[in-house]
């Protein structure tokens, strides 16, 4: 309803403009705006929910409350915790590289938050539905490693430049058997745009049980594409102190923490999108079922970081290029064979 | 200089794995004193080959509190409480090492109850050391859970020591001739109730950690050292008994009540940080079967014995020694009879282990370094003194 409630109201402004001799550019612009900002928003407001809930799971797990203090459940933890981090010294260190150090948080947070542009919240809820969806996802998600490497090398402190280079080495190799996994799907749907995809999956069953192997491939790839345990390597706390982030202090390190539950966000939604079935879903309201499927794989990432220990730098590699990238190859063509015949 | 000088000592021909790898332009890294897994204030200078470790110097000292000369100003009662603090996570087994020494020194007896008890706080004692390093040697493989858990289990240990002792690390517990306070029935029940249920939690730990395939990976392999190594370092405790080497201080040279116990040596053969991991395991569970024994024995009588209200060590050199949770805590004690030591010299296990450590961490990958440190399960406050 409130989708055709914003589709009316799009086309009685339209309709003004066009009455008066408004250029419509400018109304161009502006709904341009309007979708960053409602994108912005969303993002943000989903990073203060999953911060908070990361505590609160991961005191769970731990046999402790998690935060109990600030407002109700602790809900205003994270918001408590964005006043300290704004609050502190913004500290440059004297050997960095001056703009490369400023430059890579963003670096690192435009495209996570890019990636929303593409995702379908609900029917004809999307910012843009690309023809490439897939594509212009798999293309921001790679922006990751030039951000770290830029982070990593201007600290000028060893533990960052080889927090960096191990991001870059694993983001590397985890991409490839991440986008053979999403080919997988593409494959089946027969188009690389997400509203298609949802509709394959509405017409046959979700993509999950069509494509279980390339699923799992998806979620490990994905996890590591996240940073998130057991492939935490790039800030892997016992080993480099901080790894690329160790000189980033105040608001430019909580860009990139925000950076990290966006783009967790982002791989749980387009998971959800991909495998299961999207928005769609019986009884509740679509927008319910992509907030429910998005919120079932963070719960997912979020358990298992709190179990498993980090594995090895050369583990992590021959699971990627050894393991997982053999596993997918064979997944697309057995798909491929199976989509021919 | 003194790092090169270092260097040249070590002659002995690795076989370093993955060194047929191609090379970079390698790099130094000053790993600690302020890092997240050095265990305080540990530093280690590494050079490394991207990743892969080609030289480690540890850099001892920056917990050095004098204890030894200390000891020279203090008449014998007053350095109690001192050697709390070398390991302060192992309270207990460090005053007795002192506490047995000077005793066999002066010829005092100690009464059956007292030895009861002081056996029993050193059982004690070590499940609760074993626990801390559980918990943080999976919080240096990256798991941060498991250290909760081992935690909740050492806050009931601590609980029986505070009900006891009045502190729950810093004991200053053993006297010359006994203990300071009796333990009472109710303590006893307690601590039976804990050890009932201890094993559960232990099986917990292996289902969370200890059966990971992760953990296995990371483990198995790595760090090697041979049991001639071990000796030849002059090893203890669970370092040496994971090369396969079956030597306990509580056998091989019985203090206390462990002659009348029974409990089996527990030992691993492949000397890597996973048989390291396995042997104290074993320990905590054999420290369990100790403690039932002991509790359902605790004879009736004194605590103290009669000590002499100065004490006087005869002039002459003594050497005392227990199994601390770390290896073997010695005390070296010369006297030339007066009120104080001449000299005291204290064995700590983990110095003697952290000169291990460079031929342990040579080619493997920096990853591994955090591993094999929390393997040989370091103290900076015994390793300085």
């Amino acid at each position: 309803m409130l989708v055709d409630w914003v589709a009316s109201l799009y086309q009685s402004v339209q309709a003004t403009f066009v009455a008066h001799g408004w250029p419509l550019w400018v109304l161009a612009v502006l709904t341009a705006v309007l979708k960053v900002a409602g994108v912005l928003v969303w993002i943000l407001l989903n990073v203060l929910f999953l911060i908070w809930l990361e505590r609160k799971i991961s005191g769970h797990v731990q046999n402790r409350p998690g935060p109990v203090y600030t407002g109700r459940f602790g809900l205003l933890q994270t918001l408590a915790d964005a006043l300290k981090v704004l609050l502190k010294e913004d500290v440059i260190p004297a050997g960095a590289d001056r703009w490369v150090f400023v430059l890579a948080p963003l670096v690192a947070f435009v495209p996570s938050v890019m990636i929303w542009v593409v995702i379908p919240f609900s029917r004809g809820v999307q910012a843009q539905d690309l023809n490439i969806g897939i594509l212009y996802v798999a293309a921001l998600a790679s922006f990751t490693v030039p951000s770290l490497l830029m982070a990593g090398w201007s600290s000028d402190n060893k533990w960052s430049l080889m927090g960096a280079l191990r991001s870059a080495a694993q983001l590397i190799s985890y991409e490839v058997p991440l986008i053979l996994a999403e080919l997988g799907v593409v494959v089946l749907a027969g188009s690389l745009r997400l509203s298609d995809i949802i509709a394959a999956q509405q017409r046959s069953v979700w993509f999950l049980f069509l494509q279980p192997v390339g699923f799992v491939v998806y979620f490990i790839a994905a996890l590591a594409e996240s940073n998130r345990t057991p492939f935490d390597l790039p800030e892997a706390e016992s080993e480099l102190v901080a790894g690329f982030n160790t000189e980033y202090s105040g608001f430019r390190w909580s860009i990139f923490f925000l950076t990290e539950y966006a783009n967790l966000l982002g791989m749980a939604s387009l998971a959800a999108t991909l495998f299961l079935g999207g928005w769609s879903g019986p009884f509740l309201p679509p927008f319910v079922w992509f907030v429910i499927k998005t919120y079932f794989f963070v719960f997912l990432a979020m358990w298992i970081r709190w179990t498993l220990p980090r594995i090895r730098v050369d583990q992590l590699m021959d699971l990627g290029w050894k393991f997982l990238l053999p596993v997918a190859l064979v997944n697309l063509v057995v798909t491929g064979v199976f989509v021919v015949l | 200089m003194a790092l090169d000088t270092h260097s040249e000592r070590r002659t002995e021909t690795l076989e370093i794995p993955g060194s047929d790898l191609p090379r970079t332009e390698e790099m130094m890294v000053n790993m600690g004193p302020q890092h997240p897994s050095t265990h305080g204030v540990l530093r280690a200078v590494l050079t490394l080959d991207g990743e892969r470790i080609v030289d480690v110097d540890s850099d001892v000292g920056y917990l050095h509190r004098c204890f030894e000369k200390i000891c020279e100003q203090q008449n014998y009662p007053q350095i109690i409480p001192y050697t709390d603090r070398t390991d302060y996570l192992a309270g207990m087994t460090n005053e007795l090492a002192l506490v047995l020494t000077v005793e066999k020194a002066i010829g005092l007896e100690v009464p059956r109850r007292a030895q009861y008890i002081r056996t029993i706080m050193a059982e004690l004692q070590r499940i609760h050391s074993h626990l801390i390093w559980f918990g943080t040697f999976a919080l240096d493989m990256g798991a941060t859970t498991p250290f909760l858990y081992s935690f909740r289990e050492r806050e009931t240990i601590s609980d029986f020591f505070e009900e006891i002792t009045g502190a729950r690390m810093m004991y200053n517990y053993m006297r010359y001739g006994g203990v300071r306070n009796d333990i009472t029935s109710e303590w006893v029940k307690k601590v039976q109730a804990f050890l009932k249920r201890f094993p559960e939690n232990l099986q917990e730990y292996d289902d969370l950690f200890t059966g990971n395939p992760i953990v296995h990976a990371r483990t198995q392999g790595i760090g090697k050292i041979s049991a001639e190594q071990a000796i030849a370092y002059g090893a203890s405790g669970p370092v040496l008994r994971a090369t396969g080497v079956p030597y306990d201080i509580r056998r091989a040279d019985p203090y206390l009540v462990y002659d009348e116990l029974q409990f089996d040596i527990a030992t691993a053969s492949e000397g890597d940080v996973w048989a390291r991991y396995q042997v104290r395991m074993q320990e905590m569970r054999q420290s369990v079967r100790m403690l039932e024994q002991l509790l359902a024995g605790v004879p009736e009588g004194e605590i103290m014995g009669k000590a002499p209200r100065i004490i006087k060590v005869p002039a002459g050199h003594y050497y005392g020694h227990v199994d601390s949770p770390r290896g073997e805590v010695g005390c070296y004690l010369v006297s030339t009879g007066e009120r104080t030591p001449y000299r005291l010299h204290w064995r700590s296990p983990c110095f003697v282990h952290l000169q291990l450590l460079p031929l342990m961490a040579k080619g493997h990958l920096m990853a591994d370094m955090v591993a094999i440190i929390g393997s040989i399960d370091i103290v900076m406050g015994e390793v300085d003194r």
